[in-house]
């Protein structure tokens, strides 16, 4: 992933100390290490129709540590985007993803770039997990050329078409049909891969989930429906909203598997399961236990229907990236000094990427006409006022 | 359903205030739509909300605030995401969802008033209401007929892209058995909004979120309870004798905008509020150009197929010879709507153009070659 690149020069120089050094603490696995770890998730996995995964994660230092950094470079973004947003650098709608970082970075880490993944509008961080730049994220928000969509789509709409990101989708529920037939489109043409369809609670009641999945499953599709259950729809509790809010059951004869969404490796044993057993069996549904630290938008404060000690509970509690700090000091993989510098370079890797954002330029007049089509045929496009403005799409 | 109505408090949530001197009285257009479903839904216990949001959080644009502290649960109904679905593989289409809900009670005898967040969102409710609702009245050669409204935020509202800033006038006002209003002052959404729920036909109601905020002077007429505006009648905003300008929702405060520049260069516009897409005003607008011989039609949605294109046409069809000039119409880009702030004010009609639009009907420019 890009971002394992920006730490780990300046990190090679802290590793090379003596271990002698009076204040260094003797190590007893270094964090690039990649010899195999195996640690437990918190809580077991609960299952619907298969047999749950184990709870003992295959992973390593190495791999531990970039979760760290990855998570926290996705947690800086989006605080970061909160002050751009109520700067007005960022207009329209913006969906903040702080909370939810482990399902996005525990997927990554199960599966290959091969894969598909499609997901709503709450999408900054898994475009940044398909490989998308923080430069690309920002640019985007404030609507300039160097955003990954050239500054036409906004925040609901990043796509990243060579890792197989299909966005990015405004209306509630409609990524899913998509997915499975992005899953559809994998089994044709024989492919060994899989799509992961990403949905939250809100959209979990739609009926086009359960005609897509009545026909993915007829198919044995390789879709994996991710349900991020952060039990708000917007404003609405999942109780209020959902006769049965067990989603990892809903597909009834689709087999199901409820996660901790706030642990990373559990996150990314649910997700390897979820692959091998699409391939072979046709779909199922992850649903992912998860929160979100923000409201539904940036226009919602997200406290008249829950309460703040509600949202600082599960930040003492469950937060993805402390939860990986304290294994990362538990095993000595990691100082405290060392992961406070990791998180320093982080908030400037963010700053860095805004300040250069800022100075891009907006998009050229010219691209209000152009990837209207493929293939324009030479027709005519027009501006609001037709006989000033207009272009031929090509 | 209806039990007992909990009839807490029969005063409107808006006290009608009768103003004895000549100083208006301003209400938002929030205010102004809050007061008239208050108002219907205390007249009238068959009439009923529900949406997305409208009970607890107050609506997402507060439009329905305190309404569910004053009728209840029962009246005000919180619906969890569920408009409708539409497939990629159209082997089978289901219908399911609040949308079909509400047309299902209305074919029963109730009054709902179906909100939508926006109408980017009535797309996947769109059966519902033109084959369930629209239709049916003259499929069953009158015995089912639909008093549904169906109300929410329509258009481009700003930096929201290309998913959620579609107008819908258009494709809901080509359809018959529809009624599509669309309100601009706080005295339209109030007699409109008021209209649309006493009609007995099914109502699309063509809000604008950025007009919500908007206040305009109100008279104790319209404040009065019994408020009422025609359905299928325009209003002339602003008299004028050289050229007409049609236009609905925000784009008539930017057509008076215009008139005001025009009127300082010797060009006297007459500003016409449709109100009313289906109906259309038609006889209003031709009277209209036949007394300024000169048409500029404004909307803030796609050209090709839109209302101006209808208005045009009728003009044509009606009053041919009174036209001076070529018809002009000015709308939306034909694109989808950008995000960037720049290219997003290319993509939408401004003051500037409708100005410009209306100098060459009036041949006061030389128009401009087309650019590539």
């Amino acid at each position: 992933m890009a971002l394992s690149r920006i730490a780990s020069s300046s990190h090679a120089s802290n590793l090379l100390k003596p271990l002698s050094t009076a204040l260094s603490i003797r190590r007893l696995i270094s964090s690039d290490s990649t010899v195999p770890l195996t640690i437990e998730t918190s809580l077991p996995f609960i299952s619907h129709k298969c047999d749950a995964p184990p709870r003992a994660v295959d992973t390593s230092a190495s791999e531990l540590f970039s979760f760290f950094r990855d998570m926290a470079t996705m947690r800086r973004m989006e605080i970061a985007a909160d002050s751009l947003y109520k700067a007005k650098l960022i207009r329209g709608f913006c969906h903040l993803y702080d909370g939810q970082e482990a399902v996005a970075i525990g997927m990554e880490a199960a599966i290959t770039k091969k894969d598909a993944i499609i997901t709503a509008y709450r999408d900054h961080c898994t475009f940044i997990g398909r490989g998308g730049t923080l430069l690309e994220v920002f640019g985007e928000l404030m609507g300039r050329i160097c955003g990954g969509s050239k500054g036409k789509g906004g925040s609901m709409h990043f796509y990243r078409k060579q890792t197989n990101f299909f966005g990015g989708h405004g209306i509630v529920g409609a990524q899913i049909p998509l997915g499975c037939g992005l899953a559809f489109a994998q089994r044709y043409s024989k492919e060994e891969n899989v799509t992961f369809t990403l949905y939250g609670d809100g959209a979990a009641n739609q009926g086009q989930l359960f005609e897509a999945l009545n026909m993915a499953a007829l198919w044995d599709l390789p879709a994996i429906l991710v349900c991020e259950n952060n039990h708000y729809g917007m404003g609405t509790a999942e109780w209020r909203a959902a006769k049965n809010p067990a989603y990892y059951k809903r597909g009834d004869y689709v087999p199901g598997l409820k996660v901790d969404g706030m642990d990373v490796l559990a996150v990314k044993q649910a997700c390897k399961f979820a692959k091998e057993n699409a391939l072979k069996n046709g779909p199922l549904i992850l649903e992912m236990d998860t929160y979100r630290y923000h409201g539904h938008s940036m226009s919602d404060p997200g406290s008249t229907y829950r309460t703040r000690d509600e949202i600082s509970g599960v930040r003492q509690e469950r937060d993805p990236i402390e939860r990986v700090r304290k294994l990362l000091l538990a095993h000595d993989i990691a100082s405290e000094k060392e992961l406070k510098d990791i998180e320093k370079q982080v908030r400037k890797d963010v700053d860095d990427a805004i300040a250069k954002a800022k100075e891009c330029p907006m998009p050229d007049p010219s691209e209000l006409f152009t990837n209207v089509y493929v293939k324009g045929l030479g027709v005519e496009s027009f501006g609001a006022d037709r006989k000033e403005v207009r272009a031929t799409l090509p | 359903m209806l039990r007992a109505i909990r009839h807490k408090n029969i005063l409107p949530a808006f006290s009608a205030f009768r103003a004895f001197s000549s100083s208006a009285k301003e209400m938002t257009v929030r205010e102004a739509l809050n007061s008239a479903l208050d108002e219907e839904m205390s007249a009238d216990p068959k009439v009923f909300l529900m949406g997305e949001e409208v009970g607890e959080y107050q609506g997402a644009y507060k439009i329905t605030k305190g309404l569910l502290d004053k009728y209840g649960p029962e009246r005000v109904l919180d619906t969890p995401i569920t408009e409708e679905m539409a497939l990629i593989c159209l082997l089978n289409i289901l219908q399911a969802g609040f949308t079909g809900i509400g047309v299902g009670a209305a074919y029963y005898g109730l009054r709902p008033v179906v909100e939508f967040m926006t109408f980017n969102f009535s797309m996947q409710a769109i059966d519902h209401i033109i084959n369930s609702a629209a239709k049916s009245n003259y499929m069953s050669a009158g015995q089912i007929s639909v008093p549904i409204v169906f109300r929410g935020p329509n258009g481009a509202a700003a930096g929201v892209g290309a998913q959620h800033s579609q107008c819908y006038a258009a494709w809901y006002a080509s359809c018959p058995g529809l009624k599509v209003l669309s309100p601009y002052s706080s005295e339209d959404a109030r007699g409109l909004l008021k209209a649309a729920i006493r009609d007995p036909d099914p109502v699309v109601f063509l809000e604008n979120e950025l007009l919500y905020g908007e206040s305009f002077p109100v008279s104790a007429e319209v404040l009065d309870s019994s408020f009422c505006l025609p359905i299928g009648k325009a209003k002339i905003e602003r008299e004028g004798k050289d050229v007409t300008i049609t236009a609905f929702s925000k784009m008539v405060g930017y057509a008076l905008k215009a008139a005001e520049i025009l009127a300082k260069e010797g060009i006297s516009a007459e500003v016409i509020n449709l109100r009313s897409i289906r109906p259309l005003d038609r006889s209003t607008i031709n009277a209209s150009v036949r007394k300024t011989n000169r048409l500029v039609t404004v909307e803030e949605g796609f050209p090709q197929h839109g209302v101006g294109a209808e208005i045009c046409t009728s003009v044509i069809e009606e009053s041919f010879g009174y036209l001076d000039a070529p018809v002009e119409r000015i709308a939306g880009a034909d694109v989808p709507m950008p995000y960037a702030a720049n290219l997003e004010r290319m993509a939408v009609p401004q003051v500037e153009d409708i100005v410009r639009a209306a100098k060459r009907a009036c041949y006061r420019s030389v128009p401009l070659a087309a650019t590539a």
